[in-house]
């Protein structure tokens, strides 16, 4: 078991190296992450000015939740990219191949690799602009350490979740050669329904039902959440367990759709 | 020039050949386009429903501006919005190969990869603009007629002005292609709200700097007959024109200027 461990560890330390390459890049997201929560907190002001306490937010609490978001984006892979298009090319191209052959299964080597894009992501484009929007807006910081804690809990769920989600995406690819369409229509209700665009509190009741029926809400608007529990009175234990069901769930069906494929697949060429 | 366009012609024609191949991936993408930027619409009609105002705007006349605006970014992106892979090519060293050719390298990477499936963001943001506009009740007249279809190929123009910079920006820094983002989609979600929900900084920074203020805002002022709340000038309310013939000039300059100054990455 140990060396499995080991070998885990260094696929998600060259997941984190891959990305931590490109500082420019980085920078420029970061930049770019910022630009886009400033002009959504103004929005929300100007929301919260006329609804003070709309869906059970306070005007800080609403502000807090901008910047949470945007820190999110990237950790849970919100508008997919990275591992779909990776998965699904390499499908096409037939490179799957040579990943069947591994010695740890394609589940969980994508797994670590895209946790450890995902930790460096946070630390950076994640930490930076609530930085930034911090200095510039009042937010609503939890007093207690413990909130912060299961806070970070609740991305780590969230960022399984968004892989789970990505991995089924690009494991379609064994099935339908141009997957781009269905990851379109993914990403557009998976921003929609995590709360990004907005909290889901705010949404109309029978919208709010349906998004608290999808595995969405578990990339933005589960964590934001947890933070704020303190402020709006959410209970944090249930939530959690949402997201670890629906983790389970989406490794369970990865799963199984990577033994469906296996044995599906023909390699095309010599 | 006429030489350019039929270049530009020639090439955006093969690849919307080619995404012809896959059609139904074509029409998935090409309605996936208009849904994803109906959601921000969605989003703020869901704050519409709690809310009977946004800074002092109707949602009628929030379609207004959003229309004006997806419809700039929609043609901007659907003529230019390729720019924005400048820096790919930069790195992997294509460009270089863009310089030689005997077509203008602005229009071959504005015509590498043109996505014909923009369109349905156009589509979509005609459609708000038109509810928009029957929604917001304009006293119509002749020459708020002229300053709407003015302000629309002005408004594409001053984003195709930002993709322009933006791609003379990536052939110096190499990869900037999110900070790109940040002024095109980042300038077409400011702009989708009325700009008096921003602190005057903002619009005085989008108005004489970026001069996106000039895609809807100013434009939107006119039609509507409403007064200027940071009280500026209203001479800028007729002045889309200009903004976009002064932006689409200093992306000129500032192309020539990064072309004559790049140095290829050798590989």
């Amino acid at each position: 078991m140990t060396p499995r461990v080991g070998l885990y560890a260094a696929v998600a330390t060259r997941g984190f190296r891959r990305y931590s390459t490109y500082r420019a890049a980085t920078l420029a997201g970061i930049f770019t992450n910022t630009v886009f929560g400033v002009i959504i907190a103004y929005s929300f002001i100007a929301l919260w000015d006329q609804r003070p306490s709309l869906g059970g937010y306070g005007q800080a609490q609403a502000l807090t939740f901008v910047w949470v978001a945007q820190a999110l984006i990237m950790p849970v892979g919100l508008f997919s990219g990275g591992i779909v298009d990776e998965l699904s090319d390499r499908v096409r191209s037939g490179a799957v191949a040579i990943d069947l052959h591994r010695p740890i299964p394609l589940l969980w080597w994508r797994f670590a690799e895209d946790a450890g894009r995902a930790a460096y992501h946070f630390l950076t484009r994640g930490l930076a602009p609530v930085l930034v929007g911090s200095l510039l807006f009042d937010l609503a910081w939890p007093q207690r350490v413990s909130t912060y804690g299961v806070f970070l809990i609740a991305v780590a769920l969230a960022i399984g979740v968004g892989f789970g989600i990505r991995f089924l995406l690009g494991l379609l690819a064994f099935w339908v050669i141009d997957v781009r369409g269905f990851v379109v229509m993914l990403t557009i209700t998976q921003v929609f329904f995590s709360g990004m665009v907005l909290p889901l509190v705010v949404f109309p009741d029978a919208l709010r039902t349906l998004a608290e029926a999808l595995p969405f809400r578990c990339l933005v608007q589960i964590p934001a959440d947890v933070l704020l529990h303190e402020d709006t009175g959410t209970t944090v234990l249930p939530l959690l367990g949402i997201q670890l069901l629906w983790l389970v769930a989406l490794l369970v069906a990865g799963h199984l759709l990577t033994g469906a494929a296996v044995r599906k697949v023909v390699v095309q060429g010599g | 020039m006429a030489s350019s366009l039929r270049a530009y012609g020639l090439i955006a024609g093969a690849w919307v050949r080619a995404s012809m191949t896959y059609r139904a991936s074509f029409v998935a993408m090409t309605v996936g386009q208009a849904l994803i930027t109906l959601i921000d619409f969605a989003a703020i009609a869901i704050m519409f429903s709690h809310i009977d105002e946004l800074g002092g705007f109707t949602l009628g006349e929030v379609a207004l501006l959003y229309g004006m605006s997806g419809f700039a970014l929609g043609a901007a992106d659907l003529l230019m919005g390729n720019t924005e892979q400048l820096g790919r090519r930069v790195r992997d060293g294509s460009f270089d190969a863009m310089l030689v050719r005997p077509v203008a390298p602005l229009v071959q990477i504005a015509a590498d990869q043109f996505a014909l499936r923009r369109v349905g963001r156009i589509t979509q943001a005609v459609a708000v603009l038109g509810w928009g506009l029957a929604a917001s009740n304009i006293d119509w007249s002749v020459p708020k007629v002229l300053v709407l279809l003015a302000t629309l190929v002005s408004g594409s123009v001053i984003f195709c002005a930002v993709f322009v910079l933006g791609g003379a920006f990536q052939v110096l820094a190499g990869d900037a292609t999110e900070v790109m983002n940040a002024f095109t989609y980042g300038g077409n979600t400011l702009t989708q709200f009325p700009l008096s929900i921003y602190p005057a900084e903002v619009v005085r920074s989008v108005t004489f700097i970026v001069p996106l203020a000039f895609v809807n805002w100013y434009p939107a002022l006119y039609l509507l007959d409403v007064e200027d709340p940071f009280g500026l000038p209203s001479a800028l309310q007729y002045a889309s024109p200009v903004a976009a013939v002064l932006a689409a000039a200093a992306a000129a300059v500032a192309w020539r200027a990064g072309v004559r100054r790049y140095r290829s990455t050798g590989s």
